[in-house]
């Protein structure tokens, strides 16, 4: 029998394309929908912090943006940490779809 | 020739503006604390990561065919062996640079695990690399069971947890051991940094990755990482649990370098267990009159942790006047 050296062993799955789950839009589970009301927003960056699915858009100045609706799968973190101005939340969740 | 890398400044508007190098478009569930752990981890450097993933929920929604999530060089070969795998990768790139087949680019290695991956099973090639002292950092996101397989029961499981292998009824109230405390296990290989850290607190958690990445040598970080599917919660609260994780004492941040420990966030005001427990369905069964005991038990247990970490905090502060 031949030796076998780990060059012939096969090779696995290798995926080159870096980031490549972007493709793939996890928008769509969804139940509840994030809304974001700009004035009461102190650019705190603390739901751009903590979103699990990077679903907050920021402008190239590092200023947050709307959210990314193709990715965003509603889970309410962003809402819940909100702190607002005076009380008034900058994110609340509503009913997807109404 | 070694390239310098630039230290990262922790401060909310200029993380913002870098990119991100765990993107979205992964499978975790809504509201799940791993990712956000990961972000953070990867977001607290400019160092180039290579990474190796321990199978479990992170690993197996972060690459499914061609959709991987990373950013950044990343294998998964098994369950068990994270540390081993990435150990050696450190150990051929090292090899590389002194063949002179490689620039030394200043890469950092890191692997990352669940807590079944890292408490359990992958807990001997963990051991093994901390002993060989590879210059890696093994990071635990910790959600207190082995959730990808349906909530089995770890050795990082809280007392009274109800889990389908320690399922609270007739027969037993939810599990009945403590957590091992694994930290502190690795902090006893002697290797020269081991911490603990919450996503809640970005900055700390944060703080330590870069004190971490300048240590040579082998590192660990344990950090909670809630799982609303196994500590039957609500989605959106991964950030307010391990916060009350921290106020509470349940999950202490500190940090044991070269055998030193120090405490690096002290609650204002250390909150009653139950405002941990409460929230979480895993432990419904403990609010029961007849399980009162089991309340007691839990809070005796986070308190006697929490004075003997201050105790040795206090005898560390002492020995380096
Ligand atoms: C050797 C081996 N045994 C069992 C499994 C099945 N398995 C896959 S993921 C997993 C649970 C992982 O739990 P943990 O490490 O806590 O990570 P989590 O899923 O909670 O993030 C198990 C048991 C496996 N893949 N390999
Ligand atoms: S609802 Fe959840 S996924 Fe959507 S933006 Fe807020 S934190 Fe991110
Ligand atoms: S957490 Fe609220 S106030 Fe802070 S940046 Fe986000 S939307 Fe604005």
């Amino acid at each position: 029998m031949s030796k076998k050296f780990w060059e012939t062993l096969p090779q696995g799955s290798v995926v080159l394309e870096a980031g490549s789950s972007a493709k793939f839009k996890t928008g769509g589970w969804r139940s509840m929908r994030p809304k974001w009301i700009e004035e009461n927003c102190i650019q705190c960056m603390f739901c751009w912090m903590y979103c699990p699915d990077m679903s907050i858009k920021v402008t190239a100045e590092g200023k947050r943006a709307e959210f990314d609706y193709d990715y965003c799968k509603g889970c309410g973190i962003c809402a819940l940490e909100c702190p607002g101005k005076k009380g008034k939340k900058a994110i609340v969740m509503e009913e997807e779809g109404k | 020739m070694t390239t310098t890398v630039q230290p990262k400044e922790l401060k909310l508007k200029e993380l913002a503006k870098g990119e991100d190098r765990f993107v979205h478009g992964h499978r975790m569930c809504a509201g799940c604390g791993a990712p956000i752990v990961v972000k953070q981890v990867l977001m607290a450097t400019n160092y180039p990561i290579i990474a190796s993933n321990a199978t479990g929920c992170l690993e197996v929604s972060s690459c499914i065919q061609q959709f991987t999530a990373w950013k950044i060089p990343w294998i998964h070969s098994a369950f068990e062996n994270a540390a081993a795998t990435i150990s050696g990768v450190e150990a051929m790139y090292k090899s590389l640079v002194k063949q002179g087949k490689l620039d030394d680019r200043n890469v950092k290695f890191v692997a990352f695990g669940g807590d079944g991956g890292t408490y359990d099973i992958g807990f001997q090639s963990l051991s093994g690399a901390m002993e060989r002292g590879h210059d890696m950092m093994y990071v635990c996101y910790d959600n207190g069971a082995y959730m990808n397989t349906g909530i089995q029961r770890s050795s990082a499981t809280p007392f009274g947890a109800n889990t389908t292998t320690c399922p609270a009824g007739d027969a037993i109230p939810g599990k009945l051991q403590q957590r091992k405390d694994l930290t502190r296990i690795m902090a006893a290989h002697g290797i020269p940094y081991a911490a603990q850290a919450s996503p809640s607190n970005w900055l700390d958690l944060m703080k330590k990755v870069q004190k971490a990445f300048e240590i040579k040598g082998p590192k660990f970080l344990n950090v909670i990482s809630p799982c609303n599917r196994g500590w039957r919660s609500k989605t959106d609260d991964a950030i307010a649990l391990s916060r009350l994780a921290v106020e509470t004492c349940y999950w202490p941040l500190y940090e044991v370098e070269n055998g030193a420990l120090k405490i690096t966030v002290k609650p204002k005001e250390k909150k009653p267990l139950t405002e941990f427990l409460k929230p979480q369905g895993r432990f419904k069964h403990m609010f029961a009159p007849e399980n009162e005991w089991m309340l007691k038990q839990a809070q005796e247990y986070v308190d006697a942790q929490w004075e003997h970490l201050l105790k040795e905090e206090a005898f560390w502060t002492e020995a380096k006047k």
